[in-house]
């Protein structure tokens, strides 16, 4: 099992990279998709397994999805690809790559600064267990998330629809992807 | 089953929120913005997910529970800014859109 | 009676409220009925008040009467509470009858006024209700609003006339030279409060007698800074300078502050603090020499005036002097004494010379005036009575025996008596000097300029009855050599301490001295002005006799030093402060925000990644500290 989960972190890394660095924006959701089910594998390994199928159903299914859709509309094509060609060149990337790996230096720092090493997982947690504790201590949290989904909601819609002609008069108006989304 | 050391976990989850990291502050394309901070936002729930299984506990993978409900909400909202967005400005550079420059 | 005693400082508030509410909706006639209705109400309480108090003193020579509690916080209660002992009795009578009197005469002077009546007389019964709540005041807080609410009538009467620059100037001059002293008198209050734990009078002095040695330095602050109070407010050295000033004001008005009210408000403040004032002998004997002093340069200041109000006004400064002397040496009954006489003839010779003023179109320089004993014959003879008890003619005069009695306080007097004395008398020769050379000027002599009022009877007839009183009160108080009768003294005492004796017939050559200098004075103006007006006219041509004259006109340079002094060192100061130096630390401040806002607004570049940037950067450092630091 074991090697799965250093596979799996491999795949995830690199997977990670791909999507992160790419210049389309459907081949880097793909990458993304790939990383996302990495991730799904390794919570498999760490004793997850609800966790690990919420994984693909909502990040790799739904919110991928939702990313794709709104790519679709916006219907990027070629010249989109050029126009990130121009926008990423390798030297921005230095920078915040830095400001990163600074972060990440510290992170591990922390990490290995501990008097304890290698204590093995404790085993796997029940779905009851996560149900019990979910609805049990955690039921305000609960009541807030479906709250904040609920914002997410009102708020996309608002955001989304399209404005009407007097709403918009101080914004510019006619936007190209007009024809797209009809 | 596997018997990972918490460690090697975490460090996943580190190495994991700075790409994310990387992507937000590089990428201009605004799409690219949002799924990097996708990235980031997985990379704090593996920490969770780690820590609790350290620990035995159920409350770690309740707080991914949490930060998926979060991210969720958080994807619709910013999709329909970039909706938005594109339709304003006809771009989807987010350096186009600094009106509030001080 | 005496539980009437709240109506006598209340009458003349209700009818300042009353005028100054309701003023502009009155004729003259009501107005005029309402401002010296309510005085006179308030003399006829008084008067009331008086009789009961003096007929069937009550229990222990006071009585006290509590209308409210003003504040109450942290132990702190002082009331709106009237005291009254015979102290409190002779001020309230003369306020309020020489006011009444005052009052009656302002009806008809200022009849002609085209405007402000109603805000004379509103200021007016401000101004007498002011000075009763001062002396009535049964804590040292109510008089203290007793002694703002005079200085600020004082500023308002003076600058009635406010279209004219000038008169707006006195008034500012008036309201601040006193605010002086004002300051010290608070302080001196304040410090009262925070050693002894109260402000009523009488606990007051009660514990500052049981707690305090004579001469420490705490009584020597505490009495000094009252000092400094009474100093601004009855115009003495060296805060003298805004009484001749103050005759910017109608001349009822001066008549008022230098009779009846504010300039005494001084005499009384020590009166009253007498206890603390003897604890201190060192600021005692500051008193009586800055009285000495005081009468003195008044006195050759008055000599030299042209303008016939200025001559009175300094003749003020220098009577108040006498009566700071009296309080200086002990001779508290006489300071009193001295006191009522003063108001009786100070207020007759202000308002006769008002109605001199009124009938010569408003002229005031004596040397365009002349021979007007016979046109106006009731004037002359009024003015004169006030004349011979201000210049305290012998036996006759109620002036002469304030003055003895003041003079023989100081002989007998441990702290210089002597030389006090002399000063004294000095002044007295001065006094009869510089009165009949204003008689003379006035009255005799050739028409210069003709007089065309004709007097109405409400201008006559104070001028009567207050001639009536400067010759009659002096028989109040017959010295032990002249007919012993000493009522007032008694009845003084019974709230101020004792004066002490001197032997009988020293007393008597003391008056007889005293006598030959006044009558010396009257008879010197005589020759100088009357025989020979030339001998002064060329001592006045000589040099030393010129500088000497210039001198004493402008009052001893002192608003000369003063403007040199505090006034153009404050200007040169500002003058180099011109770039406001002191400002700089907080337009620094200013400077800085300044340039933190213009970097700060740098960071604002509205750009999501440069946020982000920041916000990655602020983690590591967050972290950072976190990791390595703790």
């Amino acid at each position: 099992m074991n090697a799965v989960y250093y596979i799996s972190s491999v795949v995830a890394v690199v997977a990670t990279v791909a999507a992160v660095t790419g210049l389309n924006a459907v081949h880097s959701l793909l990458y993304l998709i790939v990383s996302f089910l990495a991730v799904a594998l390794i919570f498999f390994t760490l004793g997850a397994p609800v966790i690990a199928a919420l994984e693909v159903i909502i990040y790799a299914g739904a919110i991928i999805v939702l990313f794709i859709f709104v790519v679709m509309i916006l219907n990027l094509g070629d010249v989109a690809v050029e126009q990130e060609k121009r926008w990423t060149v390798g030297k921005m990337w230095v920078g915040p790559a830095l400001l990163a790996l600074v972060l990440m230096a510290e992170l591990v720092y922390v990490l290995f600064q501990q008097t304890v090493h290698h204590l093995p997982g404790a085993g796997p947690i029940q779905p009851q267990d996560l149900g019990a504790t979910l609805f049990g201590p955690y039921m305000l949290g609960v009541e807030l998330a479906s709250m904040v989904l609920l914002a997410g909601l009102v708020g996309a819609y608002h955001l989304g629809r399209r404005r009407q002609p007097d709403e918009t008069a101080q914004e510019r108006q006619e936007p190209v992807d007009a024809g797209a989304r009809r | 089953m596997a018997s990972i050391p918490m460690e090697q976990g975490l460090l996943l989850a580190g190495v994991l929120f700075a790409i994310g990291l990387t992507g937000v502050l590089v990428r201009r394309n605004i799409i690219f913005v949002l799924l990097s901070l996708e990235v980031m936002l997985n990379a704090a729930g593996l920490a969770f997910i780690v820590a609790g299984y350290r620990w035995g506990q159920p409350d770690g993978q309740v707080l991914f529970l949490f930060v998926l409900t979060m991210a969720a909400a958080e994807v619709s909202v910013g999709l329909a800014l970039v909706l938005q967005l594109h339709r304003v400005f006809k771009t989807l550079d987010v350096d186009v859109a600094s009106r509030m420059r001080g | 009676m005496l539980h009437l005693l709240f109506l006598v400082p209340i009458l003349p508030f209700c009818g300042f409220v009353v005028l100054a509410l309701f003023g502009r909706w009155f004729d003259r006639r009501q107005v005029a009925a309402i401002g010296v209705g309510s005085i006179g109400l308030s003399a006829l309480f008084a008067l009331l008040v008086g009789f009961d108090f003096v007929i069937a003193p009550p229990a222990g020579d006071h009585f006290s009467q509590s209308l409210w509690t003003w504040i109450n916080v942290g132990g702190f209660s002082p009331h709106i509470a009237f005291y009254l002992d015979s102290l409190s009795v002779i001020m309230i009578l003369v306020v309020t009858v020489v006011g009444f009197l005052i009052h009656v005469y302002s009806a008809e002077y200022m009849e002609d006024e085209p405007d402000g009546y109603a805000r004379f007389f509103a200021c007016m019964n401000l101004f007498v209700g002011s000075m009763l709540t001062l002396v009535l005041a049964d804590n040292l807080l109510l008089l203290y609003l007793g002694w703002e609410g005079v200085g600020l009538c004082s500023y308002l009467l003076i600058g009635f006339w406010y279209t004219d620059p000038a008169n707006g100037r006195a008034a500012r001059k008036a309201f601040i030279v006193t605010r002086i002293g004002d300051t010290a008198l608070l302080v001196g209050l304040l410090l009262l409060f925070t050693k002894l734990g109260t402000l009523q009078i009488q606990p007051l002095m009660q514990l500052a007698s049981e707690r305090w040695v004579v001469g420490s330095s705490i009584t020597v602050a505490a009495a000094g800074l009252l000092l400094g109070g009474a100093l601004g407010k009855s115009a003495q050295l060296p805060l003298q300078t805004w009484l001749p000033d103050a005759m910017a004001g109608p001349t009822p008005v001066s008549a008022l502050i230098h009779a009846a009210t504010m300039v005494t408000a001084g005499v009384y403040l020590i009166a009253r603090m007498n206890v603390l004032f003897t604890l201190s002998p060192v600021i005692q004997t500051t008193v009586a020499a800055v009285g000495a002093g005081t009468l003195i340069l008044a006195g050759f200041s008055a000599l030299t005036q042209r303008d016939i109000k200025r001559v009175l006004a300094y003749s003020t400064i220098s009577q108040i002097g006498y009566m700071f002397l009296a309080v200086g040496v002990g001779a508290w009954s006489a300071a009193m004494f001295h006191f009522m006489t003063h108001a009786f003839f100070k207020a007759l010779l202000f308002m006769a010379a008002g109605v001199i003023i009124l009938g010569l179109h408003h002229e005031q320089d004596m040397f365009k005036m002349g021979g007007l004993r016979k046109q106006t014959p009731l004037v002359f003879w009024t003015f004169l009575a006030g004349s011979l008890s201000l210049a305290a003619l012998p036996l006759v005069t109620a002036g002469f025996y304030s003055k003895d009695a003041i003079l023989a306080g100081a002989w007998a007097s441990d702290a210089g008596g002597r030389w006090l004395w002399a000063a004294g008398l000095g002044g007295a020769l001065l006094t009869g000097l510089y009165t009949f050379r204003m008689v003379f000027l006035t009255f005799f002599g050739q028409v210069q300029t003709p007089f065309h009022l004709k007097p109405g009877l409400r201008l006559l007839l104070p001028l009567v009855v207050l001639a009536f009183l400067s010759i009659v009160a002096g028989f109040l108080d017959l010295p032990r050599t002249l007919g012993n009768q000493p009522w007032f003294s008694d009845f003084v005492h019974t709230s101020l301490p004792e004066t002490k004796e001197i032997a009988g017939s020293v007393e008597r050559n003391l008056q007889i001295v005293a006598s030959l200098a006044s009558i010396g004075g009257i008879l010197l103006a005589y020759y100088f002005f009357l025989r020979e007006p030339g001998f002064v006219r060329r001592l006045m041509m000589t040099p030393l006799g010129a500088a000497l004259h210039r001198f004493w006109f402008v009052g001893w340079g002192f608003d000369w030093a003063y403007d040199n002094l505090i006034v153009g060192t404050y200007v040169r100061l500002a003058r180099a402060n011109r770039a406001d130096v002191f400002d700089l630390p907080m337009r620094g401040i200013a400077l800085i925000n300044q340039a933190g806002h213009i970097v700060l607004s740098r960071t604002e570049t509205g750009r999501l990644r440069w946020y982000a940037t920041s916000v990655a950067f602020g983690a590591i450092v967050a972290v950072g500290i976190v990791v390595f630091v703790t």
